[in-house]
C-alpha cells in the first residue's frame, strides 16, 4: 500500500512542476482550430454574386432542417437564392450541406465564437453568410 | 535579567501580552487566508489546471475577493432551525481553533528593556492537555451545527464527525503520550527545550534530538490522526459532498459559512504547529526562531494539500477500521515499547 501511496504522491508532484498545465487562458490566448474544423458557415462568392445555384440539395440533406432557401431567376436566366437563411440555433454543425453542395458554394469557417444576446441574431441571412 | 511578570510590571506585561496575541492572531489569519489561495493553486496545478488567475497577479487577491463576496451575501437561517445554536455553532468551531495557538512557542526568549519575554503567548504546564481539550471542544461546534440546522444531511455530517473525532482523538492522544514519556513534561516550551539536547544514541549524535527520529511511528500516527481530526481529505467524511451535499455546513451561508471555512484552515495551522513543536523541534533550526517554525508549519500545510490532491476519500467503515483496529493498537504498542526503553535503558 505504501508503494502505491508514494507513487500517487510522486505523480501529483510531477504535475506541480512548471510546464505541466494544459489550461489555455482562453480570451487572452486562443488555440488554432483544425483545418477541417466545422464552425460558422460561409457562402462562397463568385464574381458578382454568390456561387449558389439554389438547387435545394443542402436543405434536403440537412438533418436539423435549419436551412431555408427560396430560388429565383435573375435577368440572365440563372437560378440564384433569393433567400438563404441558416438558423444557427437549430444547426448541429454536421457539415452535410458542405458535402452535398454540387458547386462548392458553401463552406465552414473556423469561427466558433457564436454567442449572442437575441434570438434573431442567430438567423444568418445571405448577406451575413457572404461576409 | 528577570522574567516580565504580571505582579512586578502589570502595565508592560499587559502591553507585551497584547502585542504577542495580536501578532500571532494576525499571522494565523493571514496564513488562513492565503492557505485557501495556495490550496487552490497547488491542487489546480496538480490536476494540470492553473487555479485562480484573474483577481490580481496569478489570483493573489482571490482570498480578499472571496471574503468580500461572502461578507455581502445574504445570511439565511432556515425557518425550522434552532436559531441560537445555529448562530453559536460556527463560533464554537472557530474559537477553539484559534485559542489553541496560544500555547505554541514560536521563538526563544527575547530580552526587551532588561526583562525577559518568552515568545509564546502563555506557557501552560499542562499545555498538551489544553490542546487536546480544545481539539475536543471543536467537535461540539460541528455536532451543534449539524443538529441546529434541522436537516438530515447536516445531522448525518455532524454524527459522522463526532464518531470520527472521538475515535481519532484517542489514537492521536495515545501517539503523543510517547513524546511525553521522553520529554517528561507536558509544557510545550519544555518539550522544545528537551528536543535541543544531545541525541541519546552516541552513534547518531549528528542528528538533532527531534522526536521524529526517536518516535517515527508516533509522528506518522499523529499526522494521520491529526488529518482525520481536522476533517481534511482523505478523512473529510463529515462534509463528503458526494453523499451529504456539504455535511454539517449545508444550511450555512454568508459569513457563518466563512467561519466554518476559516476554522478548517485554522485547524490545519494548529495541527501543523503542534506536529512541528512536538516532533520537529519547534522553533529550533538554522534561522531565527519564528522563521523556523513557520517553515515547518508551511511544510506540513503543503503536505496536507498534497495529500488532498492525491488520495481519494476513505469509506466510512474503512475509516473506523483504521482508527480502532490499526492506529489505536499501534499507538498502544508504541507506548509499551517506549516505556520499556525509558525504564530499562
Amino acid at each position: 500500500m505504501l508503494k502505491e501511496f508514494i507513487k500517487g504522491l510522486s505523480i501529483t508532484f510531477k504535475h506541480l512542476l512548471p510546464g505541466h498545465s494544459t489550461t489555455v487562458q482562453y480570451p487572452k490566448q486562443r488555440l488554432q482550430t483544425a483545418e477541417r474544423f466545422r464552425g460558422l458557415h460561409r457562402l462562397v462568392p463568385a464574381h458578382d454574386r454568390e456561387k449558389c445555384v439554389a438547387c435545394y440539395l443542402c436543405p434536403t440533406v440537412c438533418p436539423a432542417k435549419c436551412i431555408t432557401v427560396e430560388s429565383a431567376e435573375n435577368d440572365k436566366g440563372d437560378k440564384y437564392p433569393k433567400v438563404y437563411k441558416i438558423d444557427l440555433l437549430r444547426c448541429i454543425f454536421c457539415g452535410y450541406c458542405v458535402e452535398a453542395c454540387p458547386v462548392e458554394a458553401i463552406e465552414m469557417t473556423g469561427n466558433y465564437e457564436l454567442a449572442n444576446f437575441k434570438r434573431d441574431d442567430f438567423t444568418f441571412t445571405k448577406e451575413r453568410l457572404l461576409k | 535579567m528577570e522574567m516580565l511578570s504580571l505582579s512586578d510590571q502589570p502595565l508592560w506585561f499587559l502591553v507585551a501580552m497584547l502585542v504577542k496575541i495580536l501578532a500571532v492572531f494576525v499571522v494565523v489569519l493571514l496564513i488562513v487566508a492565503y492557505t485557501t489561495w495556495v490550496e487552490r493553486k497547488v491542487i489546480g496545478h496538480m490536476q494540470t489546471r492553473l487555479g485562480p488567475m484573474e483577481t490580481g497577479w496569478h489570483g493573489l487577491l482571490q482570498p480578499i475577493a472571496d471574503g468580500l463576496k461572502l461578507f455581502f451575501k445574504e445570511d439565511i437561517i432556515p425557518s425550522e432551525a434552532s436559531k441560537v445554536s445555529f448562530i453559536l455553532a460556527p463560533m464554537m468551531i472557530l474559537v477553539p481553533a484559534f485559542i489553541t495557538v496560544a500555547v505554541i512557542p514560536f521563538g526563544p526568549d527575547i530580552s526587551v528593556g532588561g526583562y525577559v519575554i518568552p515568545l509564546q503567548i502563555t506557557d501552560l504546564n499542562v499545555g498538551m492537555l489544553y490542546i487536546l481539550a480544545m481539539a475536543g471542544l471543536g467537535v461540539y461546534g460541528i455536532v451543534l451545527a449539524g443538529w441546529a440546522s434541522n436537516s438530515k444531511y447536516s445531522l448525518l455530517g455532524g454524527l459522522r464527525s463526532s464518531a470520527q473525532m472521538v475515535s481519532y482523538e484517542l489514537a492521536a492522544g495515545l501517539a503523543i503520550v510517547a513524546v511525553f514519556m521522553l520529554s517528561e513534561t507536558l509544557s510545550l516550551k519544555g518539550i522544545v527545550a528537551a528536543q535541543m539536547q544531545e541525541f541519546p544514541i552516541a552513534a547518531l549524535s549528528f542528528l538533532p534530538n527531534w522526536y521524529i527520529f526517536s518516535q517515527p511511528l508516533a509522528f506518522c500516527l499523529f499526522v494521520i490522526c491529526g488529518m482525520a481530526e481536522i476533517n481534511r481529505t482523505p478523512f473529510d467524511l463529515p462534509e463528503a459532498e458526494t453523499e451529504l451535499v456539504s455535511g454539517f455546513c449545508t444550511e450555512y451561508s454568508s459569513m457563518k459559512y466563512a467561519l466554518f471555512f476559516m476554522a478548517e484552515y485554522a485547524n490545519m495551522v494548529v495541527i501543523a504547529a503542534i506536529a512541528a513543536t512536538l516532533f520537529l523541534g519547534g522553533w529550533a533550526g538554522p534561522f531565527p526562531g519564528v522563521i523556523n517554525i513557520l517553515i515547518k508549519i508551511f511544510g506540513f500545510m503543503f503536505f496536507f494539500i498534497w495529500i488532498r490532491a492525491t488520495v481519494p476519500r476513505v469509506r466510512y467503515d474503512q475509516l473506523m477500521y483504521m482508527g480502532w483496529k490499526i492506529f489505536l493498537p499501534l499507538a498502544l504498542a508504541n507506548i509499551v515499547i517506549t516505556g520499556a526503553v525509558v525504564v530499562f535503558w
